[in-house]
């Protein structure tokens, strides 16, 4: 059985129809990634997987539970379901220490302590240990995303969504994030991203979906969809990407 | 020399040529003698009234000396505007031997010099009306407003009432900060079962906004005790009148709490949601602090308002300073007790202004620095 199950999602915001039927089904370890110009409708599509936004109609399954409907605890789902914004989105009036641990022991039921020596652990493998103290303004964008990877990481989530995590930073900051996401890929962490590096996708996703006007219109393997894309607008899609010079 | 004529206009842009010769500078400089030449005239009248009025004896040595002295001092902007002439006369010369560079240069210099000249002159010139405003017809003015054996008596006894003002203004603070923020979020609850009271926070703020203070200082000193009301008839005044300053001033808070909770950008909601934070802790921990931060100097402006309207607490029976001084000022027939009551709140308010931007920029600062 897969790990994240999506069935027919539907999804307007007034007369708009954003997401127009999506079915996915991600594995546990499997990196998908999501890939198709803006406004296809790949933030929206995490947005709802995190309940972040209200769907129309579809259903989504956690681990064989769904997560769609009236009564759902939102609040267990996202300590399950991570996700990290292209807008980091850290808290500015809490230091880097404090915007790791307050889910943690808000809601996750850990010490203070505990927290605290989990999140200088992961600050040190990233090596930000010694901006524990700092407050998000003073970092540099590459720093605030990876900060805001750890704060996700910290709940421990059993699928991790980034949306466009990358496409904020100046280039030379972009290396150390991606990298960041390599190394919880091959620890085997669930991911869903949506990416414009198609180069990242290519090296880390197990399964590439092209999203085209809200509908998931080819998906593969990278190879199958970078190298031998059967339908026209994801030719058209990829060959516009490569005059861009980002394939 | 191409000028831009913009009464007929053409297909096509006009541009008038960069080598193009200054302006003169001759009217400003005339411009500013001319204005330092009727801030000495107002001047001297002021100094001789006000002379007349500190030394109704008549001059002495020193008063003599003081005297000149000040006049002078009024007289300083003219060093500017004498500089500016010697600008212009430059500028033309260099002008005559085509010099465009030059001349520009030392025409940049003059009407620099010129308006440094009409800056200070004008600004002295306000100070000298002021001043003659104040001390002419010997002094009526002054000593109407500012007798000092007058500030002197009336001093002890209205800064004791002053007291009570104090009261007034902290208790109604500390209850209108709290009061405040609970109407503020009231009326952010959100879906279908938070609308009655949505209404009723718009309601609250809406009525207790358009109400006149002194009115509703007025109904709920007199209005409560007289209807017997259980719990507030055995309140003492001062009570009373923190109580009905609160129901004014939330509501006004509550707007202004309301701008900051607002102003937080919704993707700080959707971080503290995603992390599995409810509606009411990512409320607590991440709107609300950083929504007070950005509300503080709007909320000292309320505050600076809401101690000034202590003022008004003479109206429900209770003696503060104002009351205080206007009984005394009554008994010597003269304004200097009021007096003093004014430059208590000018003495109290402006430290707090400056309080408040020392903390902003310090918080400012600290985010910014990273040393937590």
């Amino acid at each position: 059985m897969h790990f994240l199950q999506i069935r027919d999602l539907h999804k307007s915001y007034g007369s708009l129809e954003i997401l127009k039927g999506v079915t996915l089904d991600v594995a546990r370890h499997e990196v998908v990634c999501l890939i198709g110009a803006s406004g296809s409708g790949k933030s929206t599509l995490l947005r709802c997987i995190n309940a972040l936004e209200p769907i129309d109609s579809g259903t989504i399954l956690v681990n064989g539970d769904q997560v769609t409907g009236l009564g759902v605890d939102l609040n267990a789902l996202r300590r399950n379901v991570g996700i990290v914004f292209q807008s980091y989105n850290l808290f500015p009036h809490m230091s880097v220490l404090k915007n790791i641990t307050l889910a943690p022991t808000m809601v996750g039921g850990v010490s203070k302590e505990a927290a605290e020596q989990r999140a200088l652990e992961l600050l040190e493998k990233i090596g930000l240990r010694n901006k524990a103290g700092s407050f998000p303004d003073a970092l540099s964008g590459g720093q605030q995303q990876r900060v805001a990877i750890v704060r996700a990481m910290a709940m421990d989530p059993q699928v991790l969504l980034l949306d466009e995590i990358t496409a904020a930073l100046d280039p030379e900051l972009v290396g150390d994030v991606l990298e960041m996401i390599r190394e919880l890929a091959v620890d085997g962490l669930t991911m869903l991203l949506a990416t414009h590096e198609m180069g990242f996708a290519r090296e880390v996703a197990s399964q590439v979906c092209f999203l085209h006007q809200g509908k998931i219109l080819e998906r593969g393997t990278p190879q199958q969809v970078f190298e031998n894309p059967q339908e026209e607008r994801t030719q058209q899609f990829l060959s516009r990407v490569i005059q861009a010079g980002r394939l | 020399m191409s000028t831009t004529n913009p009464t007929t206009a053409g297909d096509s842009l006009q541009k008038s040529s960069l080598h193009a010769p200054p302006p003169t500078v001759t009217p400003f400089t005339i411009a500013a003698v001319a204005v330092v030449a009727l801030t000495a005239a107002v001047s001297y009248y002021a100094l001789i009234w006000l002379f007349a009025y500190i030394y109704p004896n008549g001059a002495s040595g020193l008063f003599t000396a003081l005297f000149v002295a000040l006049w002078l001092a009024a007289l300083i902007p003219l060093i500017p505007a004498v500089q500016a002439m010697g600008r212009s006369q430059k500028a033309n010369a260099l002008l005559r031997s085509h010099d465009v560079v030059g001349a520009r240069h030392h025409a940049a210099l003059g009407r620099e010099a010129a308006l440094t000249s009409m800056g200070y002159s004008a600004a002295i010139l306000v100070l000298a009306t002021l001043v003659a405003f104040v001390s002419t017809k010997d002094g009526a003015i002054a000593s109407t407003f500012l007798r000092p054996a007058f500030i002197a008596q009336a001093f002890s006894d209205v800064l004791a009432a002053f007291w009570v003002n104090v009261r007034v203004a902290l208790g109604a603070e500390v209850l209108v900060l709290v009061l405040g923020l609970g109407i503020a979020i009231m009326r952010m609850l959100p879906g279908r079962a938070g609308r009655p009271l949505r209404v009723l926070a718009i309601l609250y703020t809406d009525i207790f906004r358009a109400i006149p203070g002194i009115i509703v200082l007025y109904l709920v000193g007199f209005g409560l005790s007289l209807a017997e009301v259980p719990f507030f008839k055995d309140l003492p005044p001062i009570w009373l009148a923190i109580f009905a300053l609160t129901l004014t001033y939330s509501a006004y808070v509550a707007e202004v709490y309301r701008a900051g909770l607002d102003s937080i950008h919704r993707s700080q909601w959707a971080a503290a949601r995603s992390l599995g934070l409810s509606y009411p802790q990512a409320l607590r921990t991440v709107i609300i602090p950083q929504a007070v931060r950005r509300v503080i100097p709007p909320l000292l402006n309320d505050f600076i308002g809401l101690q000034k309207d202590t003022a008004l607490i003479g109206v429900m029976g209770v003696i503060d300073a104002f009351t205080q001084s206007r009984l005394i000022g009554s008994a010597v027939f003269n304004l200097s007790p009021v007096t003093v009551v004014a430059i208590i709140f000018v003495v109290v308010t402006i430290p707090q202004s400056r309080f408040v931007d020392r903390m902003l920029e310090k918080d400012q600062a600290r985010q910014r620095s990273g040393s937590s």
